[in-house]
């Protein structure tokens, strides 16, 4: 089973052309405009998450790839096909809902047919796929049970069931993970994994926890506003925020303001006003000497010393005030002397931590110079 | 001691309020049973007695009207679900358009019209109507039909619409994505899930069709004398036996249909409750 035999795919495959193109899309609803000129590109069986507080128009962007809502300005184009007009029951596409909004009324084995019965496929063939479709997602003997019958983790994967069984192009997911209990999630997220791998859909799910987003997606569309405000791996995102808001929003980070005092090619120094010693970056900016700009350092990317390190840039000064141990790892609120607050982290490799820091020491911070992020929007 | 007389006082004025609903109907019930032929005297000696009722069943013009009643009811109890499915759908769904405000005022409006103002003006337009296009040709079973449907249909529209204020409107979006064209959506998904609402709002309109007489004195044309008309017609000449035999049958049957309508009503409530919780993924 490839995505290849869909049969709703009409234009010819290359691997040049993206799964969906979505070309200065705009929605307005009245006054507000929920999506602000969004330009995409989604690759062939590719996970790609949209990432983003509530209201920031990844529902909305999801809802029209759908059909559900209509671009006020732009294209939507699958599959090379633009998708202007065409009604959601006639696109390549699938959705599981977030609320996975199984039919009350009808069995698991009817939930997952009632897609196929609308192709008009003969009974047989039918009842093989569903049957089919029901072993990969675990779920045989529970054919015959109702949705108010089944756990939260069973009704997600009929909601998951009935949008594969359709063998669509690309599977829309809102919220995969949100109605799961934490352990369940876990388990679940690796799951859903594995069956995309064997499907080889293309997935594009929504969700607001930069955690499922991390763990799921290839790229992550980050966005805020309407707007999609950067995008990349997993790994590009938190490593390489592109803008403050990026670096804010996944994971935690500590964020200084600063001036740019030094700024060659290959390195930037930063004075912060809160930090005692300057910042030192090893990759540049595209700024002006002495513009503002912010630093973002990750909290477990600053070590703590007992004695003050023999280097002049990338280190402060400050009490511990807080440890909160996680297990694996501790947290160390620091108090700088000018007030400001900083968190660090660090993981506990052994279990019986050779240097203990306790809330009351004094330390010194420290990191690398390709460590910190720097800069300007 | 609050307590204890707290606990004397509920009950007995449950028990009145109970007294003051029921009594009446229940002395009436059991006169029916009574032998003699005056209404408020029991005749111990040999009641209980079926004979009232027997006397109804030979009773041609009871009948009559009672068989006028039932087809009328079901006339009207169909028509009703119909008409009110179809505004309460346009009410729920259809969202702000030009003339809502009007439509939901007329829908709204025969429950709280008097009836005797609505079956005057009935009375008119049907006169105007037979004038003007020669149809209704005459008043009878048409007209009657037509009357009760204008006021019952309100109810079934009320109770679709706040059926369909609770449904989840992702429920037809799904099917729609599965591929579902909108009638088949409506069909399939809409239409199964508001069923219960639809049923229970025909029974009402039976039953507010069944009993219902000022509308249809007025429309009502000779020899189309429904059941409530028939029992306040012979009251006029003082109430005689028979009269409690046959209101205690009509009280049966619509007993029956309102606890059917209660019933169903609400153990969807119940599995509204309980689906929406399932949403919330609080179990």
């Amino acid at each position: 089973m490839t995505a290849a035999d869909n049969g709703a795919a009409s234009a010819p495959l290359s691997a040049a052309q993206p799964c969906v193109r979505i070309e200065g899309v705009t929605k307005r609803f009245g006054e507000f405009t929920a999506v602000d000129d969004v330009s995409l590109d989604i690759q062939e069986g590719e996970i790609f998450c949209l990432l983003g507080g509530s209201g920031c128009g990844k529902t909305t962007l999801l809802r029209m790839l759908a059909g559900f809502e209509q671009p006020s300005a732009g294209r939507i184009l699958i599959d090379g096909q633009d998708m202007a007009g065409i009604a959601p029951y006639e696109r390549p596409v699938n959705m599981m809902f977030q609320s996975y909004a199984l039919f009350p009324h009808m069995t698991v084995q009817a939930n997952v047919a009632f897609g196929l019965e609308q192709e008009k496929l003969p009974k047989d063939q039918i009842a093989q796929r569903v049957e089919a479709m029901l072993s990969l997602v675990r779920l045989d003997g529970m054919a015959q049970r109702k949705p108010h019958q089944l756990s939260g983790g069973q009704r997600q994967r009929v909601a998951l069931a009935r949008a594969l069984v359709k063998r669509p192009r690309l599977l829309l997911l809102d919220e995969p993970l949100g109605a799961l209990d934490r352990k369940l999630r876990e388990h679940t997220q690796f799951e859903l994994l594995g069956l995309q791998k064997q499907l080889g859909v293309t997935f594009v799910v929504v969700t607001h926890d930069q955690e499922e987003a991390m763990t799921l997606a290839n790229r992550i569309g980050v966005m805020d506003r309407g707007r999609i405000v950067q995008v990349g791996s997993p790994r590009d995102i938190y490593e390489y925020p592109s803008t403050r808001f990026v670096a804010d929003f996944i994971g935690s980070v500590n964020l200084f303001e600063g001036r740019l005092t030094e700024d060659e090619a290959d390195y930037v120094r930063v004075a912060c006003p809160e930090l005692p010693a300057p910042v030192l970056v090893d990759h540049g900016v595209s700024a002006a000497p002495d513009a503002t700009v912010w630093v973002a350092i990750r909290p477990e990317k600053i070590q703590l010393l007992r004695e003050r390190p023999e280097v002049a840039d990338n280190i402060a000064q400050g009490t511990v005030r807080d440890v909160a141990y996680m297990g694996d790892m501790s947290i160390y609120l620091v108090v700088l002397p000018v007030g400001r607050e900083l968190r660090v982290t660090r993981a506990n490799l052994q279990r019986k931590e050779e240097e203990i820091f306790e809330s009351g020491d004094a330390v010194w911070l420290a990191w690398d110079a390709a460590s910190p992020v720097v800069g300007t929007g | 001691m609050i307590h204890a007389r707290r606990s004397i006082l509920v009950p007995s004025i449950m028990a009145f309020g109970f007294a003051f609903l029921y009594v009446p109907i229940l002395a009436m019930i059991g006169y029916s049973f009574n032998n003699s032929r005056l209404v408020t005297v029991w005749d111990s000696a040999n009641s209980p007695t079926l004979k009232w009722y027997s006397a109804l069943w030979r009773n041609q013009q009871v009948l009559d009207a009672a068989w006028l009643s039932f087809r009328i009811a079901l006339l009207n109890a169909t028509g009703a679900a119909i008409l009110g499915t179809l505004a309460g759908l346009v009410l729920a769904r259809f969202g702000r358009f030009r003339g809502r405000t009007l439509l939901t005022a007329l829908t709204t409006a025969p429950l709280v019209m008097p009836e005797v103002i609505t079956g005057l003006s009935l009375l008119l337009l049907f006169v105007a109507m037979e004038q003007a296009i020669g149809w209704p040709a005459s008043r009878g079973v048409t007209t009657l039909t037509i009357a009760h449907i204008t006021f019952s249909l309100s109810y079934v529209a009320v109770i679709v619409q706040s059926r369909l204020a609770g449904f989840d409107l992702s429920l037809e979006e799904a099917a729609m994505d599965l591929g579902a064209r909108p009638v088949t959506v409506f069909l399939r998904i809409t239409l199964p899930l508001i069923a219960p609402a639809i049923v229970s709002g025909w029974l009402l309109a039976f039953t507010l069709s069944w009993d219902d007489l000022v509308i249809s004195q007025f429309v009502a044309g000779p020899g189309s004398s429904t059941l409530p008309m028939v029992i306040f017609s012979k009251v006029r000449l003082g109430v005689t036996p028979d009269i409690n035999a046959l209101a205690t049958l009509m009280v049966l049957t619509v007993a029956v249909g309102v606890v059917i309508a209660t019933v169903l009503l609400r153990r969807q409530e119940r599995r509204r409750e309980r689906d929406l919780r399932l949403a919330a993924g609080a179990d």
